[in-house]
């Protein structure tokens, strides 16, 4: 089974004092390039089974509301940021960084594109713009592989999903 | 560095807010800057934050643009801690509320100690005990004033060299621009002076102001208005990103028809159509197909250095045509006849030197210059940039365009045209005239050869940003070792007796003093003796100019780190400390040379230089009121208070005496002689230029782990025969070498590129192309950065596979 950080934190019932001492596991497991989460309070949301995906094939699916809409893609090789049996399954924000156009995911040349301003990402480097107006990389949402039943759920995200304050919203 | 990776404090509805022109690129794009108490926080509905934006709900597509990256938490010199935000202006005319991946980093760069800010300089660094120290200004300036004036009064102006920008944005602008000019040439007087890019003091548009037609003669509106624009040399998405998305994109998508039919009634109008000059396909042209579609765009793929030939081929074909504006060229142009006689060239011979196919200079010129269907001329604009500025002889590439562009009557007033070079810095420029001729002296040859004492790089580094630069480091290297060495033997000489022996060593060893001034510590100041602290646009106020002459005021809205100064304050203080030196001594016509510099701030700068020598209508007051959109330069007068500025050039009179453009001569006259001899020996064209992530030198860039994740080293692109020919995978560093240096980057495998051909980063922080790029300048000292020629070898994988996309950079 691969360890999100909130499941190591979890599990060995460590805090903010071994996020140092932790964050090289947290970097190669789980972690976007864009560092990490600043909230402790995602929801833990199940967005597919292992056995649901095709390689290049992207699902459409929202996190960590209905209103933030997210990619995932199974890649085939292990990527950063993947998880799964063959350390493969990656998830984004679709929404480009930029101003929020919807990206979308183009499998022959394996890029999410931005129609608006012509920003390219690359989801098998953790989502870095490969060329691009963003000041930041797709947002990479954290996942989590249970390998008993090959459930695969979203449990946080690196990177701010275009136009929020914050990726968990406000109470209204 | 901003704290903040997926939540941002916003500003509250009382921040303090002020204006700020990027410091970047030529385009100039307006930005907003908040700043408030670091302890405070504003709220997520819109009356209760500064940018009037509901944080409640999710915010639309294209309704903002802010990332992390566009927050900061900094210090003031009182020790208060205020957050800041600086996000694109949606009012600013140029940019409409978008950023672009290098000024979205502004806010980022902001200096707080951490993060790529933990680099900047904050005090003066001078070289002694074979280590760097911090020291004040006063210890500081009285060795480089007292060994300035022993060099000055002993051997005269000529030994004292400076680098110089002479742009606007960071490191520039009017300010800095007349304070540094008004020491150099005024006070000191010496000719030994070069600019920040290119090795003399010179224009990079000599050709076109010769012709009665500065080069920047439109409004970016223009552009929008446009039935086509020639991209000549010049790859706007990479370079000019808002710019190209602002205004060319909405013309090529077909979005300012209505524009067109409304200020060009009873004249054919249709989307715009858009021609690229490159021997690349660049990844503008890619977008342009898409923006336009396929059939609207044509990529003239010309051989490396033969533009000349291509426009010349042009000219004489849509003479033949008929296809020429004679009412304009009677009325308005002397010297057509002449510059046609030499320039003539056949449509056959034109594609055999450009490798060109006949049928797309025909339908280049058809699309361009053939009479619409209304009957009227095709409104054509002709941009280029440093694939002509920076090409296979400058002044020749650049008469043979606005030869062209003047036969059909596209500049002179007429909207949706005009001959313009992109640009790259800003603009800000008021300097005393520069003492030396035309051409000027090849400073960096100087240097190589041995002379001069003292060498001052000032916000510039020719370790990698000039021409043949292998070879110049080595020589300032080997020379500035020299005076370490003198210096590293003198631990107990005061001031005084350092300035003897400095003096000694540049007088009788062969030393070279360097001193840079800059924001960070740059390889040519961390060669050399002595390292200033300046301050970038924010910790000042500043004023530019854009690519349609736009002055803006930016303003100040923290201090400087530490105890640095604005360029035009440190170059206050060397006038005012030399000016003392000479008064102590009794000469009085010397110490008058460096009078007038008793300013209190950059705005006393302001006022002596652009108020007192171009337009006294300009003051801060009257351009804060114009906020991000400023006013186009030249300022025409006052409306209510308010400045009235000039949108185009050149409606009644070229700059010329008799108010007539001239046509000039500019015969094809092949590859300058020292690009052919490499090209004669090596393989590979190494074409070179910018790409998007990277802003030009790349100064903030090495120290922004964004940037250096994504650009470890400078990229190498490579086609795949070539690549699969050499073992060359991505991500691969490879190194390319010829007769003047050797250089290493990282190669990209990039379908588009041409067998024998690559294209690499120029001016990069880790692998300098320039040292591969030959001594060839035109008939003004202006380079051929572009005419490289190279072997290419592998040197392995250094992991950049593992961290670094190798995925296509074309849309």
């Amino acid at each position: 089974m691969s360890l999100s950080r909130r499941d190591f934190f979890r599990l060995t019932g460590a805090g903010a004092a071994t996020t140092i001492a932790t964050g090289a596991l947290a970097q190669d497991v789980t972690q976007g390039r864009d560092g990490g989460s600043d909230r402790p309070d995602y929801p833990v949301t199940q967005i597919a089974t292992v056995a649901d995906l095709t390689v290049n094939q992207p699902v459409s699916f929202t996190y960590p509301d209905s209103r933030s809409l997210c990619s995932l893609l199974k890649c085939g090789e292990p990527v950063p940021g993947g998880v799964g049996p063959g350390r493969d399954i990656v998830a984004f924000s679709i929404l480009c960084p930029h101003m929020g156009c919807p990206t979308s995911y183009q499998p022959e040349s394996r890029r999410f594109r931005c129609g608006c301003h012509f920003s390219l990402f690359d989801p098998e480097m953790g989502g870095q713009q490969i060329m691009g107006q963003a000041t930041q990389d797709l947002p990479q949402v954290t996942l989590r592989w249970d390998e008993s039943s090959g459930a695969i759920h979203a449990v946080g995200m690196t990177g701010l999903i275009y136009g929020r304050q914050s990726n968990i919203l406000p109470e209204a | 560095m901003s704290l903040f990776t997926d939540r941002i404090p916003l500003p509250p509805a009382d921040a303090e807010t002020t204006n700020l022109t990027c410091h970047f690129c030529i385009v100039g794009c307006g930005y907003k800057t908040y700043k408030w108490p670091a302890e405070r926080e504003g709220g997520p509905r819109p009356e209760d934050n500064a940018l009037g934006l509901d944080f409640t709900q999710q915010i639309g597509p294209l309704q903002t643009c802010l990332t992390p990256r566009m927050v900061n938490t900094i210090s003031d010199a009182d020790g208060q801690r205020h957050h800041i935000m600086i996000v694109p202006d949606r009012d600013c005319v140029v940019n409409k509320g978008q950023a672009s991946t290098r000024g979205g980093m502004l806010a980022h760069l902001m200096y707080n100690g951490h993060g790529p800010s933990a680099s900047r300089l904050t005090h003066p660094l001078v070289y002694r005990g074979a280590q760097w120290a911090s020291s004040t200004w006063e210890r500081a300036l009285a060795l480089y004033t007292g060994l300035t004036r022993r060099i000055l009064d002993e051997d005269g102006p000529d030994q004292l060299f400076f680098n110089l920008f002479d742009h606007g944005g960071a490191g520039g602008g009017y300010e800095n621009t007349w304070a540094t000019g008004k020491l150099i040439f005024s006070g000191l007087g010496t000719r030994m002076v070069r600019i920040h890019n290119r090795p003399a003091y010179n224009s990079e548009c000599h050709a076109t102001r010769d012709m009665g037609i500065n080069e920047l003669n439109n409004s970016y509106e223009d552009a929008q208005l446009a039935d086509v624009i020639w991209s000549i040399g010049n790859n706007p998405y990479e370079t000019q990103s808002n710019y190209f998305l602002e205004h060319w994109v909405p013309n090529l998508q077909g979005g300012t028809r209505g524009k067109k039919s409304e200020w060009f009634p009873g004249e054919t109008v249709g989307r715009g159509r858009i021609v690229f000059v490159d021997p690349r396909r660049n990844p503008s042209i890619a977008i342009a197909e898409q923006a336009a579609g396929m059939d609207n765009v044509l990529h003239l793929a010309l051989n490396p250095g033969t533009d000349t030939a291509l426009f010349n081929g042009l000219l004489t074909y849509v003479v033949d045509q008929g296809w020429i504006d004679r009412e304009f060229i009677e009325r308005r142009t002397s010297g057509f006849e002449q510059a046609l006689q030499a320039n003539r060239l056949s449509l056959a011979e034109c594609s055999r030197i450009t490798g060109v196919p006949e049928a797309q200079i025909r339908q280049a010129a058809e699309w361009s210059y053939r009479p619409k269907e209304s009957g009227h001329m095709p409104r054509v604009m002709h941009a280029y940039e440093k694939g002509v500025i920076w090409g296979n002889d400058n002044y020749r590439i650049q008469s043979a365009i606005v030869d062209l562009v003047l036969a059909t009557g596209n500049v002179g007033g007429r909207r949706g045209a005009g001959v313009v070079r992109m640009g790259g810095h800003q603009e800000g420029y008021v300097r005393p005239p520069y003492p030396g001729g035309r051409p000027a002296p090849y400073i960096d040859q100087e240097v190589i050869a041995g002379n001069g004492k003292m060498l001052t790089a000032w916000a510039c580094d020719a370790f990698r940003t000039t021409n043949d630069a292998q070879t110049y480091r080595a020589a300032v290297i080997r020379r500035a070792n020299i005076v370490r060495e003198a210096i590293d033997a003198a631990s107990a000489a005061d001031t005084g007796e350092l300035i003897d022996i400095i003096y000694e060593a540049v007088t009788e060893r062969g030393g070279l003093f360097v001193t840079s001034i800059d924001i960070y510590p740059k390889p040519i100041g961390e060669a050399g003796h002595m390292m200033l602290p300046a301050a970038v646009p924010g910790e000042m106020n500043l004023t530019s100019m854009n690519g349609e002459r736009r002055m803006r005021l930016s303003e100040k809205f923290m201090d400087p780190p530490g105890i640095a100064r604005p360029d035009c304050m440190i170059a206050a203080d060397m006038a005012n400390a030399l000016r003392s030196l000479y008064r102590e001594a009794g000469n009085t016509s010397m110490a008058d040379r460096f009078a007038g510099f008793d300013w209190d701030s950059e705005e006393d700068a302001f006022m002596d230089g652009f108020n007192r020598q171009e337009s006294e209508l300009v003051t801060y007051e009257r351009l804060r009121a114009l906020g991000n959109n400023g006013v186009q330069l030249p300022v025409q007068g006052l409306d209510n208070g308010r400045l009235i500025g000039t949108e185009i050039l050149y409606t009644e009179r070229f700059d010329t005496e008799d108010g007539r453009a001239r046509f000039q001569p500019a015969p094809w006259n092949g590859l300058l002689p020292q690009a052919q001899a490499q090209k004669d020996k090596y393989p590979f064209w190494v074409n070179n230029g910018r790409v998007n992530e990277l802003w030009q030198s790349q100064y903030n860039d090495e120290h922004v782990t964004y940037r250096t994740q994504r650009w470890p080293m400078s990229l190498v692109e490579v086609g795949e025969a070539d690549a699969q020919r050499l073992g060359i995978a991505n991500g691969d560093v490879v190194e390319l070498y010829n007769d003047y240096g050797i250089t290493r980057g990282m190669a990209h495998i990039e379908p588009s590129i041409r067998e024998g051909q690559l294209f690499m980063l120029a001016m990069g922080y880790d692998g300098v192309q320039g040292n591969i790029t030959t001594p060839a300048v035109d008939e003004n000292i202006i380079p051929y950065y572009k005419g490289s020629w190279a072997g290419l070898r592998r040197v392995g994988d250094a992991g950049y596979s593992r961290s670094v996309s190798g995925k296509g950079r074309h849309f």
